[in-house]
């Protein structure tokens, strides 16, 4: 057995212990929070997918996150139909709406792109909230009833475990995907689409398939949060949420799936902790944003990096 | 079987014609030399070819198949490939994940996206094998951004011919080298395949004469003389404008 692999059993297997001991050693506040954390690892890992590995900034992408909750919460309470049909339903959904917005707005780069994800995603919005019989507009829908499985997901220690599966599958397949040739192809248009393009690459095609994922992804967080809240509501949909993404790959370390994983779990941790002090934590949010880009702009992925070449070469 | 032909290619900016009225035929594994002082539109002529920039009016054909009107990557796929006058390679891309995006861009069947790139044996066993062949086996873990003017010049032609191309566009391979990474480059170019037809843009007339079968002189947008190297000596309307009279 060689070495890496040697490792990476090793590190599976203190991952293993650690999900195993958390529920006893967190209180279930904080169990609770850490699943959240990892909703959001998973969220902006998706996000991660696009804006690090193939360079587009995406200002939208809580509209699938918001799509695929809203889906699932409208299929069970309105529609009356049980998980086994509303969790797939809403995957398809959240990928479907990926590749309408993904065919008009892959048209533009660069800033463009960033102000079309941005609109296209305020017109979803603008549906949930608007369209108050369906739902609710911004009271949301309160009330969506966990998957069960024949293990209660509605204790923290249920709800804890079936977030890790799900997670961990979602972030095994993100893992293989880049690693893949199709990944490398990604970083490729990401470093020059002129070169890819004359290699004989359909760079739109590659742009595409990346961005349907991503909403895939994307989608699937969405539902877990909607579980995890037991609710759904049009600030899921928000720039403001697509923003935070934004913010915890940029934060973590674009183009690696590590990083955004830590950078969501950093965010969604300062939020509790400063929420429960100060009313101001968008303001403080938008200070670490700035921080980070003046003093750290590959991420914490970056510094750590840093810090270990310094120590290599001293 | 003609490789590439060019019939009466007009390429317009605005009210300038960059390419006006070009014509020309390449043979099968001939290597041909576009000389001509700055502005000739060689360049733009290369991007029209290539399909980076679209052609105004006329006709390209690459081995009988008009691919006038066809995505840059498309023409790729069918056996054209360039380099580019501004190195353009993957900064952030070792030399290797470079490679192998060059032979795979050129069979790509379908996405690949389950397996781990590093289980393609096949493509790993043909990436280090032209590094080997060229010479860059040495840098090949190393970071493109990392690398001299000289070597990301050598992987930029590395990268043209991984797919085998049938027809490559050099755009002054050698600009900026040192003589030496010159001489090294055009011993790249001399030792290419018969298979692959060569048409390149060169400034160094040291160059341009010792690669070329035939030379096509480009002067503001037109094609002005075409002929063997004795031919292009002789030609005085080329000695003037091109040669000048220094």
């Amino acid at each position: 057995m060689s070495a890496r692999s040697r490792n990476a059993i090793a590190l599976a297997a203190a991952i293993l212990v650690v999900v195993l001991a958390l529920p006893h050693l967190l209180k279930p506040y904080y169990l609770g929070l850490t699943s959240k954390m990892l909703i959001f690892a998973l969220f902006a890992m998706s996000l991660d997918l696009i804006l690090g590995y193939v360079g587009l900034a995406s200002l939208g992408h809580a509209a699938f996150f918001g799509v695929g909750a809203y889906t699932a919460g409208l299929l069970l309470l309105r529609a009356g139909v049980g998980n086994a049909i509303a969790f797939p339903a809403a995957l398809v959904a959240s990928t479907a709406i990926g590749a309408g917005i993904g065919l008009l707005a892959l048209r533009a780069r660069g800033s463009y792109l960033l102000m079309i994800t941005f609109a296209l995603a305020q017109v979803v919005w603008s549906i949930a909230f608007g369209w108050r019989s369906l739902t609710n507009g911004d009271d949301g829908m309160p009330g969506i009833p966990r998957p069960n499985f024949g293990w209660s997901l509605d204790n923290t220690t249920g709800f804890f475990y079936f977030v890790v599966i799900v997670v961990a599958i979602a972030a095994l397949l993100l893992a293989m995907m880049v690693r893949s040739p199709f990944g490398l192809a990604l970083r490729g248009i990401r470093e020059s689409e002129s070169r890819m393009q004359a290699l004989g690459y359909n760079i739109w095609r590659y742009k595409f398939v990346a961005f349907v994922l991503a909403s895939s992804f994307a989608g699937l967080a969405g539902v877990l949060y909607a579980y995890y809240n037991h609710f759904v509501g049009p600030e899921y949909l928000s720039v403001i949420q697509s923003a935070e993404a934004l913010i915890m790959v940029i934060l973590g370390g674009a183009g690696t799936l590590i990083g955004p994983a830590i950078g969501a779990a950093v965010i969604v941790f300062l939020e509790d902790f400063i929420s429960s002090m100060s009313e101001r934590w968008t303001l403080i949010l938008g200070v670490i944003y700035v921080l980070v880009v003046l003093f750290a702009p590959r991420g914490l992925i970056g510094l750590f990096d840093d810090f270990r070449t310094r120590r290599a070469r001293p | 079987m003609i490789v590439l032909s060019v019939e009466q290619l007009f390429k317009n900016f605005g009210g300038v014609a960059a390419v006006a009225g070009v014509s020309f035929e390449i043979g099968p594994g001939e290597r041909r030399v576009l000389l001509g002082p700055n502005g000739a539109g060689k360049t733009t002529l290369f991007h029209t070819i290539a399909g980076s920039i679209p052609a105004t009016s006329g006709r390209i054909n690459l081995l009988g198949q008009d691919i006038t009107r066809l995505r840059p990557d498309r023409r790729a796929r069918l056996g054209l490939a360039r380099t580019f006058q501004i190195t353009n390679l993957f900064p952030r891309l070792t030399v290797l994940e470079s490679v192998l995006l060059a032979i795979g861009g050129a069979n790509a069947k379908g996405l690949q996206l389950i397996f781990p790139i590093s289980s393609y044996r096949d493509l790993y066993a043909r990436a280090h094998h032209l590094l080997e062949e060229w010479g860059l086996a040495g840098i090949a873990g190393r970071t493109v951004r990392d690398l001299s003017y000289g070597e990301q010049r050598q992987l930029e032609l590395v990268l043209a011919l991984a797919g085998q191309p049938k027809l490559l566009l050099l755009d002054e391979p050698t600009a900026g080298l040192s003589p030496a990474e010159t001489a090294r480059v055009v011993a790249m170019v001399q030792r290419l395949s018969r298979e692959t037809t060569v048409l390149m843009i060169e400034h160094d007339m040291d160059v341009a004469f010792e690669l070329a079968d035939r030379i096509t002189v480009m002067h503001q947008g037109r094609l002005i003389a075409e002929g063997d190297k004795d031919a292009i000596r002789a030609n005085r309307q080329v000695a003037e404008i091109y040669l000048g009279t220094e």
